[in-house]
């Protein structure tokens, strides 16, 4: 997660410059994330997930002043996501309350490049096989945690601990092979 | 859904024009200076400057009105600053504005207790109690509404309260330039009066903000 945001602040730095292909990288990336952002908040209306993922890179675009260089970029373009999403449910009539900082998940979730899906791979093999199957029923194929707490015959509040666990050793696990 | 959104980054992306550092801050000091400037004509051309101007900038009053009404304004732009961002917290400006409030406020108040039970209808109510609420909401309009026109362009997500800060913001910069007309020396008319107006710019601007300030 820290490393992603550090790769797209500083595309967006290069952006507010007038770097062109930079900002072509940025927006093509942020758009994947946010896609996977709406689609989860939107299984009943996903038609709409494409279009908000457009308003949303527009509004980047064209809002783009704001974002203020000395604060992370992902809250800032999260923000605007929500906003939007709120948006659209109220001229639907929906309300809603979103936390602020629940993008988070995406961006652990996310991972756009092949080579480092592979690497994710290789990470998940060395986890055991209970975790395993639990980041992969949550993070990967997107169940809820009750749904993957039945497959693995454990609560849904112990599946969440599991997975936080998972996911941490996980980290560790990645950016060991990183470093290394 | 009329475009891909591969081609639409494509147009977003072929000529991104650079954003200087410190954009946010320097439109809201072009829309200060807009707004003092629309203050002053009306001050010159309606309300008139206060007869004894020239005597009246050597004395302490009238440099503690302006500082006070000015601070009230820094307030606002400082809170604007941060809710022109969609992840902007607006708090310490808030406190800041509310401290600087209580803080005037509070002294006019312990003056006038500690005067005269004689005196203190006139130290209050002045001779323009009636006209001081409206002449600054007045005043402050231009400033007002090309503060909410630059917000629009920019991306606040809340509403009310940006449209509060833009009042205190246009409300502090007008009451620092009614100065120059109004004659009225007591801080607790100042405290009383001069704060009603700006935080009724506030209010206006709450108003307006609520459905001005989507986008």
């Amino acid at each position: 997660m820290t490393e992603t945001e550090a790769a797209l602040k500083a595309l967006m730095l290069l952006s507010l410059d007038g770097d062109a292909p930079a900002y072509r990288l940025l927006l093509s990336q942020l758009g994947g994330r946010l896609r996977v952002y709406f689609e989860r908040r939107m299984r009943d209306a996903s038609g709409d997930v494409e279009d908000l993922v457009q308003e949303t890179l527009m509004a980047v675009h064209t809002r783009r002043a704001t974002y203020d260089r000395a604060q992370p970029f992902t809250p800032w373009a999260f923000a605007l996501a929500r906003y939007k999403l709120i948006d659209h449910w109220r001229r639907r009539k929906v309300r809603v309350t979103l936390p602020i900082d629940d993008y988070v998940e995406v961006l652990a979730a996310y991972a756009p490049e092949p080579g480092s899906a592979m690497d994710l791979d290789k990470a998940l093999e060395t986890l055991p096989e209970r975790q395993r199957n639990l980041v992969r029923d949550v993070k990967i194929e997107g169940l809820s945690l009750a749904e993957a707490g039945d497959r693995a015959g454990v609560s849904e509040g112990a599946a969440k601990v599991a997975l936080h666990r998972a996911l941490k050793s996980l980290g560790e696990r990645m950016r060991g092979r990183a470093d290394g | 859904m009329a475009v891909r959104t591969d081609d639409l980054i494509d147009q977003l992306a072929a000529r991104p024009r650079a954003i200087p550092a410190g954009a946010v801050q320097r439109r809201f000091v072009g829309v200060a200076v807009a707004g003092g400037l629309a203050a002053l004509v009306m001050v010159l051309a309606w309300l008139g400057t206060r007869e004894d101007l020239a005597q009246a900038m050597t004395g302490r009053m009238f440099w503690m009105k302006a500082i006070y009404t000015a601070l009230l304004g820094v307030a606002g732009f400082w809170a604007l600053e941060r809710l022109a961002r969609p992840d902007g917290a607006p708090r310490k400006a808030l406190l800041f504005g509310a401290l600087v409030l209580a803080l005037f406020v509070g002294m006019g108040f312990g003056q006038w207790l500690a005067a005269d039970w004689e005196h203190r209808r006139s130290m209050m109510m002045g001779g323009s109690w009636k006209v001081c609420f409206r002449y600054i909401l007045t005043l402050a309009l231009p400033g007002l509404a090309a503060t909410l026109v630059v917000l629009r362009g920019m991306a606040p997500t809340r509403p009310a309260l940006t449209g509060f800060a833009a009042g205190a913001f246009a409300g502090g910069v007008a009451a620092t330039v009614y100065g120059l007309h109004c004659g009225e020396s007591t801080m607790v008319f100042v405290g009383t009066w001069y704060t009603l107006g700006v935080l009724g710019t506030g209010a206006l601007g709450a108003l307006v903000g609520r459905w001005a300030l989507r986008w």
